[in-house]
This record gives structure tokens, sequence and C-alpha cells, in this order.
């Protein structure tokens, strides 16, 4: 699919619901500098999401979808989750793996999309929970990684399995005690970043979602690196409020007391040199343009 | 032959597939009714009679012809707006014709909203919530209209017609195959031709399909 296909047929039109002509009217496919800055301003890729009221995870969606530099021609992977119940309302395609399959899904989803479009950009992004990357799937998380399959993973990582009731998981502190982990956890949260940089990933990014425009950045940054050098790794904390008793206004807060430069989600980045060098070359070519298009519109209103 | 009969229903919860059953697919230049094979100009006849007949007869455009993907597509929905103009035009007072859209596939309960869309995960809301007792499928994906069918068998007593692109579908009533703009249009001249000759159930189905 490219943005030229996504055009209702006209004699058909008036009849389609209001949100699939705001899509097409409204929506940012196909336009260079989308970001989080257009929410608000142009129809989001995402309708109303069925997670739980002030629930971090929306706003994390909302960012990224705002983010993904070639929405039109990306497809992401979910997994068992609550973000499986967002991807229904999702306007960019998706394939619901089953848990823990997900960056096997991915692997050969690009490897499919590279013979099946071999001229054309299609960027694929691996979007699971903690669970699914980390316990279930891990052994697919890693495998993809050690091939250098290139495509994003992302890892929404709320400390715990959330919509089954609050088991441990991999990525859970030490000595938090859930509803359903009463004991308390026995042993550290793993360390999933540095593991991703062992494994061959070439950006690595560890961060809460309490900033937009950092959120826009590495989502950015990892889809493009994903897409030329190989494998990425995102890992986002939102915070389960419900899990960890907090109200549904207290998410955003509970995130930057978790960012603060001792504490676990302190940001924390690893860029491989070739990475490095790509990125400093599409900053390059991204201040070029931006400065064509200012000096353009001064003549233009000169 | 099979002595099963794909009839409305509800037939039950989770009614049989009908190949299941021994239903089989028409060859190129037949059609099925209710189960057996049929000539295309009876099957012409007999969906024209039951749109006629229908208190609310709809029709389910899906994403092959709700987008236009190619030319094809665009052409396909105009024949489809013609055909649906046709049928406006054709029902008497009393039966309302109806056009609503399957945009896509996504399970998006509940958040469906049954007076402007349909959906194939739950098309039986957009049935009962419209009262429609007959509808007919064309541009839906061959896997999601037969689940969208036996959904509708199985919970509503809407009669179901499927133009269908590739090779028919047995869940339906009444199936054509190898759906083009020429089948369309031609299914729009039956209704002109057969207006004023059907009568229409208004009395036996005041309240449209039964859940």
């Amino acid at each position: 699919m490219s943005k030229e296909r996504i055009q209702i047929s006209e004699d058909l039109y008036d009849i389609m619901p209001s949100d699939y002509q705001d899509l097409v009217k409204n929506a940012t496919y196909g336009k260079e500098d989308r970001g989080w800055k257009d929410i608000g301003t142009s129809k989001e890729l995402i309708e109303q999401h069925s997670l739980c009221a002030g629930c971090p995870e929306s706003m994390a969606f909302r960012y990224i979808l705002a983010s993904l530099p070639n929405p039109e021609d990306t497809v992401m992977v979910g997994s068992t989750g609550c973000t499986s119940l967002v991807f229904p309302m999702v306007a960019v395609h998706n394939i619901h793996s089953l848990f823990g399959n997900q960056n096997a899904i991915a692997s050969g989803l690009k490897r499919a999309l590279s013979v099946r479009f071999p001229g054309r950009v299609k960027d694929v992004v691996v979007l699971a929970g903690d669970g699914a990357t980390v316990d279930i799937g891990l052994d697919m998380t890693l495998q993809a990684w050690f091939r250098q399959e290139k495509f994003t993973t992302i890892c929404f990582d709320n400390e715990l399995y959330a919509n089954t009731g609050g088991q441990e998981s991999g990525l859970m502190q030490k000595g938090f005690v859930a509803k359903m982990a009463p004991v308390g956890k026995l042993f550290d949260k793993v360390r999933l970043p540095e593991i991703a940089r062992e494994s061959g990933c070439h950006y690595v990014v560890n961060c809460t979602v309490s900033k937009p425009s950092l959120v826009e950045k590495v989502i950015r940054n990892a889809v493009h690196v994903a897409r030329e050098i190989g494998p990425t790794y995102l890992q986002l904390y939102t915070p389960c409020i419900l899990e960890i008793g907090k109200n549904s206004m207290e998410g955003l807060q509970e995130m930057r007391d978790s960012e603060k430069p001792t504490e676990r989600f302190a940001y924390k980045e690893y860029i491989s040199e070739p990475a490095k060098q790509l990125l400093a070359e599409l900053a390059a070519k991204d201040k070029e343009r931006k400065a064509a298009a200012k000096q353009l519109a001064s003549q233009a209103s000169a | 032959m099979s002595e099963y009969r794909v009839l409305p229903g509800p037939e039950h919860f989770l009614p049989p597939a009908a190949a299941s059953m021994g239903i089989q697919l028409p060859n190129p230049g037949e059609a099925h009714i209710n189960g057996v094979i049929a000539s295309e100009d009876k099957a012409y006849e007999e969906a024209a009679r039951q749109f006629l007949m229908a208190k609310v007869p709809t029709i389910f455009p899906g994403p092959l012809v709700l987008w236009a993907w190619n030319e094809k597509a665009a052409k396909k929905a105009t024949a489809i707006r013609h055909l649906y103009n046709t049928l406006k035009d054709c029902v008497q007072p009393g039966q309302k014709a109806m056009l609503i859209p399957m945009p896509d596939y996504r399970p998006k309960y509940p958040k469906i909203n049954p007076e402007v869309e349909i959906n194939p995960n739950h098309p039986n809301l957009t049935i009962w919530h419209n009262k429609i007792d007959c509808c007919m499928f064309v541009g839906v994906h061959c896997h999601q209209a037969n689940l969208s069918l036996k959904i509708i068998r199985g919970g509503t007593s809407c009669y179901t017609i499927a133009m269908c692109a590739q090779a028919g579908h047995e869940d339906a009533m009444l199936s054509f195959r190898d759906a083009s703009v020429e089948k369309i249009m031609k299914l729009a001249d039956t209704i002109k031709r057969l207006k004023g000759t059907v009568q229409p159930r208004l009395e036996t189905a005041k309240n449209g399909a039964s859940s």
C-alpha cells in the first residue's frame, strides 16, 4: 500500500463513516515532517482506544503512531497483552501474533516484503509488552537480533502482566509485590537494553513516554536505523496505573519519578558506529531540506 | 446431492458451514439458490424478487469496492451506486433500501456504530439495528464474507445474497460468482424489470430480521 492508494471510491464516498473520510482528508500519511505536534490538528491514526482511563500506554501509542516516518508503508506486529486491545483501532497495517512470537513473525514479514516490493521502503515495527518480549518471547526476540533482522522492536514495559491481574514478569523490579505475586520479586529486573546491545542491536533506548518530543526522536531514529542497518530496540516505561495502585491522573508523574538520573528508567541510549554515521547524515539532509524550504517560503513572501 | 438447504435463520448459535453439509459451489456461468445449483438468469430473478419483497433491502459494499484500489474497483463502485439507486426507485412506500459500508475488517467491538457501518466480526448488530431482512455482500474478501454470512444465518432471519468476484459462497442463500460491473448492472436491470410485479412482505416482516 502507498499513500496514493488510500482513496475512497468517489461513488461511495458519502456512505463511508466520517472517521474514514477524515483519515483520507486529514491524516498525515506521506507528510515528511509528521510528528507528535500533529496531534490535535490532524486526524490521528488511532481511534478511541479501549485502554483504562489515564493509561500511559495510550499516550505512548498516540506518540508512536504520530512519529512513524512512513505509516502508509509500515506493518506493525503486536502480541497478546494490553496492546492487542488497541490495534483494532489503529489505521496502520498490523498483525497479531501468538504470544511471544512477534519477532519471528516480523522477521518473516520483513523478508517477504523485501522480496515482494524490492524497490519500496517497507518498515516493520514490533510492539509488544514485557511479558511477550522478555519472558515468553525472549527466544524469538534474541534470535531476531542475532540474525540482524532489519526491524524495530518496541517493548511497552509496565513491569508485570497487567491485563491478567498482575503477575510477576522478568522486567518487574526487585522486591516489588503485585496482586498475583505476593512474595515479591526475588531477583533483579532483566537488563534487556544491555542484552540488546550485546546481541547486535544498533540503536537501543531505555526511557519513559513522559516527553513526546523525545519519543518522537527515538522512534524516528529507531525506524531509520532498522531500515538501513540492522535491529533496533526501544524499552518504553508505560506503567500500569491500576496494578501499581495509582489513580488515572498519576501516570505521568509516575513516569517522571522513574526517569530521574538514579532511577531505573533514566534515559539510556546506545548507538553503534554505523548508526551514528547514518543518523548524522540524516540530520544533515534534514537541516538542508528545512533551510531550502525556509528560503523558498521567504522568497514567496517577498 | 445434499439434502441440506441454506435458508434464512436463525439456524442456531453456530450454524454448520454449508460446505460441510455437502453444499457445492457453482461452476462458471452458474449460481446457487439455497444451496441448489441454478442458472445465472434464474438467480438474477430470484435476487431481484428477494430485494423487492424485503422491508429493508440492503447492499453491503466491502473494502474491495469502497476503496479505489484501481480503475476496476472504481467502476464497480459506480455500478453498485447505480444498483442502489435503482433499488431505491423500485421499492414501494414502507420499504427502505439501504447502502451500508464495510470499510475494513478490524474487530471494532464494542465501538461499532450499526447505523453507519457493518463489521464482519459482528454483522448481526447492523442487521438487528436496522431491521434488515435482505442483504447483498459485494466487494468483501471471501474469508470475511464467509464469517459474516455464517453469523447472519446463525443469529438472524435475514436473506443473504453474495455477489462474489471469485467462486461464490455456499453460506449465502443465493450466490453469484465472477462478479463484474456487467453482472451488477444486470441485477439492477432485473430489479427494474420486476418493479411492481412483486408484493412486498410488509405484513409478515413487521419487525424485520429477528434475533
